[in-house]
């Protein structure tokens, strides 16, 4: 396949950034997007140009570190990571455009690579179990409906890599935030800090900056991982039932 | 030089008992006196950091990744093993040991698996209690599944995501002490070396990755959790940041490297599709429970099938070889994962491999669909399936897998103690950078309960008895060994990018794992191995005049990043070569042409290698010193694995 790419540059932060297109032939569609991506950085660095700077890791889908804005979409046409898409999706002489995320909340570091670091300060304002390690009763001691143990599990799966916020038109983290609110508000052992927890991650996921939520199902649609928005309205249920018994007037 | 490995008196099983009452305390009020460095925020750094910062520790942690949770522990997928016996069949403590040392093939050392097994039942305690959601059976208890080298059901997982979902919790953990001031966080920092003062590890050098910025960090004590080295392959399921330069670096400075050529072959992966090919991907072990591995019984059927004459499905049973279960019948497809790698390499070598490339054999769900309906198996493998479409464009549901085996973990590490201590004081390595437990063949779903193990249940005692023993205090950077070290670190960036070559960093990396794949993989000769030195030698000083590392210091550069493992990398694959070399037996994952039985399976030489291998840096270009730690077995006898 030949293909045009037209991508995002930008030096660093303050650098203003701007598209440049490439050229990109002999791409084969078992290649996946990434090794595109790493074909045309060996022929950049072949020629002493510096190379595409794109965040990337596991490469199996669930490290969340891949990103990539793809005409238009976060992580492309199929609602996978851009790790696992697959140049399969594309067409002979197509142009392809790749940006980085765009959100106040992620701002970008070089070329295609961001800042996420957003969503750990929403985690570290309470989306854990405050127990420390040892003295913890017995894994089978509280049973937990199986129901309600695979409704967690399908809210824990989140991957944190912010195609939610990328795909939302008010670049809103609520999908992100509401996983980790849904996941420990269904199961037993997140009872105790249920309410203080959805009060504090709400209110550090508004101080990141990110927007509202207005409802559009852009973020589940884009989810690699197909998180559902019934943990927003969760979220916003734990959230209203804690706000109006809140003891932080 | 002699290694004291500090192996408590008495019987196994009271050992780790003992010794925990043995080890000097540091006292509540003094812990907040004493620094901690972690490197590495996988299962082993998160849930290290997070214990000992609960405790009171003042601890730093370091990642190169964007986040702590991207760690690549989180790519685990089938589960974690624990000796809980909740099925009722028959698992203990000392089971789980004992499969775990038969399993690494009597290359490891008792008393810490012993500990391993011994603490796994409080690991699946601890993760409940922060919210993984592991798999549930109806009643509401928690469900478990078998897995390789074990007959019993001891492995607790949620869904094909157990990494993810223990990672996030160690995560959380660790999240929760960064809240409250005890933890401080340095993402996209990697560590450059170690700085150590009057032989003890006082601290490192690491480098800003968005700015370059090279800083030193002062601690009491500094941890290890950097993970393995199987990207020294190129071609590896792991991340592609995964890499061996902390341990590296480590080795260096006087920490020495256990049995760097014990690696892990996994052999469920998907098969290699071309040149463009980045990294390889890992289907769980666990879909052995289900999945039946085989290849067409003929060479002729095999080649209609490469040539696309016929399908899979068009292959009658009697013309199939389920090869596994033929050889194995009382372990059938559930051998550990160094057998299943080993056969299906022969099966491929005598012409009997199933895709273009003749490297490849099938695993199949047709039999456990028609038993189970297609329903239970997607609940089960759902994920796993879906993955394997997305890269490879066909339905499992329908036609079998392809799989072959691809590098997955590294058992050897730098050498430690029983307190996971390596030779140089206050410097710890845990989880995969270590090399303690698996021996020469690492069991599935162990490593997540070794990684918990090291940083949940075992380092927050053992480090009190080495920081018990050293002064508390402020500890500052201004000692001249850090800007010596720091020196150092800017002298190795500048010389990498004065090279200004010709060729690419990805260049060297392909050709490094293509000398280690052929020469020091599945299978090993002297003459390939001395061969294989002479390659690396070569491709050493070419890397040092020809590589071309792009841009500068003082900014994002992935190229200087990838530049310093790769240079590191070339490093470690000559001590592999040379530890292989040495081995003159064939143990687990290590497999000497030479030194098999009739029937060619691994042929062990308890009497001259029942040893672990440790090698000692000497300086550059000097060939590294061998040091024996004699593994001493009280309590299991050693006998010829047997999976018959």
């Amino acid at each position: 396949m030949n293909l045009t790419l037209k991508i995002w540059r930008q030096k660093n932060n303050s650098d203003k950034g701007g598209f440049k297109d490439y050229k990109l032939g002999g791409v084969s569609k078992d290649m996946s997007f990434l090794e595109m991506l790493d074909v045309l950085n060996e022929e950049l660095a072949a020629k002493g140009e510096d190379p595409v700077h794109f965040d990337h890791d596991c490469r199996e889908g669930i490290c969340g570190m891949c990103s990539l804005y793809i005409n238009g979409k976060p992580h492309g046409p199929q609602q996978t990571t851009t790790c696992q898409l697959h140049m399969r999706s594309f067409n002979d002489g197509e142009t392809i455009t790749i940006e980085p995320w765009r959100a106040k909340a992620f701002p970008v570091l070089k070329d295609l690579v961001t800042d996420r670091s957003a969503f750990d300060r929403i985690i570290q304002a309470g989306g854990y179990v405050s127990v420390n390690t040892g003295g913890v009763p017995d894994a089978n001691e509280i049973p937990i409906p199986k129901t309600i143990a695979d409704m967690a599990m399908d809210a824990a799966q989140c991957i944190g890599c912010g195609a939610c916020v990328a795909a939302c038109k008010n670049a809103s983290a609520m999908l992100f935030t509401s996983a980790k609110v849904s996941q420990l508000a269904l199961l037993p052992q997140g009872q105790v800090e249920r309410k203080t927890r959805a009060e504090k991650m709400v209110a550090q996921m508004d101080a990141e900056g990110f927007g509202a939520c207005t409802n559009t199902g852009a973020c589940e649609a884009e989810c690699p991982k197909g998180i559902s928005i019934t943990n927003i309205a969760r979220m916003n249920r734990e959230y209203f039932s804690a706000v109006v018994s809140s003891q932080n007037v | 030089m002699i290694l004291d490995s500090k192996i408590p008196e008495g019987p196994l099983a009271e050992k780790w008992t003992k010794h925990k009452f043995n080890v000097k305390l540091v006292n509540p009020a003094n812990k907040r006196k004493y620094d901690v460095i972690v490197v590495g925020t996988g299962l082993a750094g998160a849930s290290a950091a997070a214990s000992l910062a609960e405790l009171g520790y003042n601890v730093k942690a370091f990642c190169f990744q964007d986040s702590p949770r991207r760690a690549h522990s989180i790519a685990a997928q089938g589960g974690i093993n624990a000796a809980k016996n909740y099925q009722n069949d028959g698992d203990s403590v000392y089971r789980l040991f004992y499969d775990t040392i038969k399993g690494g093939d009597y290359r490891a050392r008792e008393s810490n698996v012993y500990r391993l097994a011994e603490v796994s039942v409080k690991i699946i305690d601890q993760c409940v209690a922060q919210g993984v959601p592991f798999a549930r059976e109806y009643g509401g208890l928690l469900a478990n599944r078998s897995f390789g080298g074990a007959q019993v059901s001891r492995t607790f997982y949620a869904r094909g995501q157990t990494g993810q979902q223990l990672l996030l919790g160690a995560y959380s953990a660790l999240s929760r002490q960064v809240a409250n001031g005890k933890v401080k966080l340095y993402p996209r920092t990697e560590m450059m070396d170690v700085v150590t003062i009057d032989g003890k590890a006082k601290g490192i050098i690491t480098r800003n990755l968005i700015t370059g910025a090279i800083e030193s960090h002062a601690a009491h004590a500094v941890l290890l959790c950097t993970g393995g080295y199987g990207n020294v392959f190129f071609l590896s399921t792991n991340a592609m940041g995964s890499n061996v330069t902390a341990a590296w670096r480590a080795h260096k400075k006087g920490a020495l490297m256990a049995n760097p050529c014990f690696t892990q072959i996994h052999p469920t992966c998907i098969p290699v599709s071309g040149d463009h090919q980045s990294k390889l991907t890992l289907m769980s072990e666990s879909l052995r429970n289900d999945g039946r591995v085989w290849v067409p019984a003929t060479v002729a059927t095999a080649e209609k099938l490469r040539k696309g004459q016929i399908k899979a499905n068009d292959i009658k049973e009697e013309d199939r070889d389920y090869f596994l279960e033929r050889k194995y019948p009382s372990f059938g497809n559930l051998v550990p994962r160094d057998v299943a790698s080993r056969n299906a390499k022969y099966v491929c070598d005598e012409g009997r491999g199933v895709n273009e490339t003749g490297e490849a054999v099938f695993l199949d769900f047709r039999d456990a669909i028609k038993r189970d309906g297609k329903d239970i198996i997607s609940a089960k493998y759902g994920n796993l399936f879906d993955m394997y479409q997305q890269i490879t464009g066909e339905n499992p549901y329908e036609m079998p897998m392809m799989i072959y085996p691809a590098v997955h973990y590294t058992m050897g590490g730098l050498w430690v103690d029983y307190n996971l201590m390596t030779n140089v004081p206050g410097l710890y390595a845990l989880g995969e950078a270590n090399f303690s437990d698996h021996g020469a063949n690492r069991l599935g779903a162990s490593a997540l309960m070794q990684g918990l193990a090291d940083g949940y249940f075992v380092i927050p005692y053992t480090i009190g008895d080495y920081l018990a023993q050293n002064p508390a205090g402020k500890i500052g950077t201004d000692h001249p060994e850090f800007q010596k070290a720091e020196k150092e670190v800017k002298e190795r960036i500048q010389k990498l990018l004065g090279i200004k070559g010709e060729k690419t960093i990805d260049h060297f990396h392909k050709r490094l794992g293509k000398i280690m794949w052929d020469y020091c993989g599945m299978a090993r000769t002297e003459e390939g191995l001395k061969k294989a030195k002479a390659m690396i030698k070569e491709l050493k000083s070419e890397f040092w005049s020809s590589v071309n590392v792009l841009g500068d210091n003082e900014e994002l550069n992935q190229s200087l990043e990838k530049a310093h493992r790769v240079a590191d990398f070339i490093e470690l694959g000559e001590l592999m070569v040379d530890d292989a070399l040495n081995r003159n037996e064939s143990c687990g994952g290590h497999f000497r042409e030479e030194y098999q039985t009739p029937e060619g399976e691994a042929l062990r030489d308890d009497e001259n290698f029942a040893y672990v291998a440790a090698w000692k840096y000497l300086g550059e270009g000097q060939e590294e010193e061998l040091v024996k730690e004699p593994l001493i077995f009280e309590n299991v006898k050693l006998t010829q694995r047997s999976y018959k």
